[in-house]
């Protein structure tokens, strides 16, 4: 594979002292400088590009996984099916996946296909949560809710899905952490995301810096993502608060 | 308990005494019956009674006698099979079924309150279906706190699981009361409860309905329980036959059958005894006899009973509230409260 990143290494510019070249050329196994210098250049558009396909993904893999989660919640019939199709989706061995797809017809080496896996492994995590979080509110209240005339609808938004959220965003969490991992599997379709300079950073065996780099960058957006679904859980589920003694 | 304006545009047919509530309905079941698909035998064969606006009807039975199935009939939580229930005069069956649950407050033993809203929010459930603007929402959530003796200021941004078991019930019950129903549902709304905290629930259900003057149906198993709240008793037996609709000093003194006097119990006399009290009671005056002690004139003639009995069976002097000397209690005074019964002076609906 072509890859603009690798050819022929990052282009050094000369900031006049050479020494700052040393760690390069000790092959340290972590450059600050070189760090700094393909920063602009390299890391930051392709976080960029590995926040957008994990969005993508979550988003919609997390629309899908609520619309069967609802069917199923309403149709129990629709659950089995639902599960055997996502966990079926799940098994599938991810760098096949990926592979698979570079060699289906119509489907071009784009964004839209890399998404196709990605969407896939969510459904099985994102459905079941949402499913249980669904059935989990407590059957007084949902008499108590239908005795003072809610109707279907205003059941379900004013009192199902918010009783849901904290297994939903707990669903969220996980699928959210195990696709920013996932997403760098994307590069090997469109060449894009932290995939892209770790794919690259592999094909180099002794300079190292470019897949720490890129492997520390995808463990911090998945922290910080994590963190992110905390605060949204804690904001918008005061109620769900334990009780302070 | 505070008056406001609330409700002053609301029609109703009388209002009670603080101005919180504008009515309430009268609810007749006609012929009630329910079928459930693959059962031979119905779970309400035929249920006719009529429990007159602002009155509390309790229905009471053992397990299997349909007494929960019979209220959820009322606001169609359950669908009818047969016969009708007239609210008002007006046919349940008429009505959008949501529209004619926020008609009609509905308590439940596990209250159900929702975990996820605040206590005022919950009070705000029905009044916010209906449309009602913020202002009158917010200005009905302080009254209905007030109605139960909870201070807003304390309790209004508190969630559920903030409060007591007995604080949530209360507030199950003013959410139920919220948007001024004229007919008020209560399935074992104190079942869950300690024994004490029941005792209080009660008598603050008892205040409140006097104030409210709703139409109440009110589910329990327990007897003991009706006999205290009900100005009516509905008791079923075993396939929702109903086997006794009466006021409670009328099934206590002139039990239908035989199964209406095992399930009132053999203590049927005393638990008459309970729902008198000193000052209903002719009172041989004292002529000098030197009395144990002194109970008050509001004493229920039961615990009075006890007193005497606890005294050896030795007079006591009944005292009123202002010193005032009103007679003796004794045994042949205390006894002549059942005897006096006679033949019926209530008559059965």
């Amino acid at each position: 594979m072509n890859l603009p990143f690798a050819a022929g290494g990052p282009v050094i510019p000369n900031f006049g002292s050479a020494h700052q070249y040393s760690c390069e050329r000790a092959n340290g196994l972590f450059c600050w400088g070189w760090f700094r210098q393909n920063w602009a250049g390299t890391l930051w558009p392709a976080l960029r590009q590995h926040v957008i396909l994990v969005l993508i993904a979550v988003v919609a893999g997390f629309l899908i996984s609520l619309g069967l989660a609802l069917l199923a919640h309403r149709y129990r019939r629709v659950e089995q099916p639902a599960i055997v199709f996502t966990s079926f989706l799940y098994t599938i061995p991810a760098l096949a996946f990926f592979e698979l797809l570079l060699g289906v017809p119509g489907l071009g080496l784009n964004r839209p296909t890399a998404e196709i896996p990605l969407v896939s492994y969510t459904l099985l995590i994102l459905f079941r949560n949402n499913l249980t979080g669904l059935r989990s509110v407590p059957v007084d209240v949902l008499d108590a809710a239908r005795g003072m005339g809610m109707s279907r609808r205003q059941l379900l938004w004013r009192v199902e899905l918010p009783l849901a959220l904290p297994a939903i965003i707990a669903g969220l969490r996980i699928a959210t952490v195990s696709t920013v991992a996932l997403a760098t599997l994307a590069a090997l379709i469109d060449n894009e995301g932290l995939g892209a300079p770790i794919l690259s950073a592999i094909n180099d065996s002794y300079f190292k810096t470019e897949l720490i780099a890129a492997g520390g960058l995808a463990v911090l957006l998945a922290v910080g993502a994590d963190g992110l679904l905390v605060a949204a859980q804690r904001l918008l589920t005061p109620w769900a608060r334990r009780r302070v003694a | 308990m505070i008056v406001s304006g609330v409700d002053s545009e609301s029609k109703g047919a009388t209002r009670g005494e603080g101005g919180v509530t504008s009515g309430a309905l009268e609810l007749e079941f006609r012929g009630v019956e329910k079928r459930y698909p693959g059962r031979r035998e119905a779970a309400i064969p035929g249920l006719s009674l009529t429990v007159p606006a602002g009155e509390v009807c309790v229905l009471v039975g053992p397990s299997g006698s349909g007494k929960t199935t019979a209220m959820r009939l009322i606001n169609r939580m359950i669908p009818l099979t047969g016969g009708d229930i007239l609210l008002g005069g007006r046919s349940v069956l008429e009505r959008d079924p949501t529209e004619l649950r926020r008609e009609i407050g509905y308590v439940i033993q596990q209250v159900g309150l929702f975990p996820h809203h605040t206590v005022q929010d919950n009070i705000a459930t029905v009044p916010r279906l209906l449309g009602w603007s913020r202002e009158r929402i917010e200005a009905r959530v302080r009254e209905m706190l007030e109605l139960i003796s909870l201070d807003p200021a304390e309790v209004a941004g508190r969630y559920p699981h903030q409060l007591s078991g007995g604080q949530r019930q209360r507030i199950g019950v003013a959410r139920a009361l919220a948007a001024d129903p004229p007919l008020l549902l209560m399935d074992e709304p104190f079942g869950a409860i300690d024994p004490i905290n029941r005792a209080s629930l009660q008598e603050g259900f008892l205040a409140l309905q006097r104030q409210v003057r709703k139409t109440v149906v009110f589910v329990t198993h327990d007897i003991d329980e009706a006999i205290k709240l009900g100005d009516r008793i509905a008791i079923l037996r075993e396939g929702g036959v109903l086997a006794q609709y009466a006021p409670p000093a009328e099934i206590l003194d002139h039990p239908a059958d035989d199964f209406v006097a095992e399930f009132v119990g053999a203590d049927r006399a005393l638990k008459r005894l309970g729902l008198a009290t000193l000052a209903e009671l002719e009172l041989p005056p004292l002529n000098g006899d030197h009395p144990a002690g002194d109970v008050p004139v509001t004493m229920n003639v039961r615990d009075a009973l006890a007193a005497v009995l606890a005294a050896g069976g030795r007079p006591l002097r009944v005292v009123g509230t202002d010193g005032a000397v009103h007679g003796l209690a004794t045994l042949e005074a205390i006894g002549a409260v059942l005897r006096d019964e006679g033949p019926a002076t209530v008559t059965s609906a």
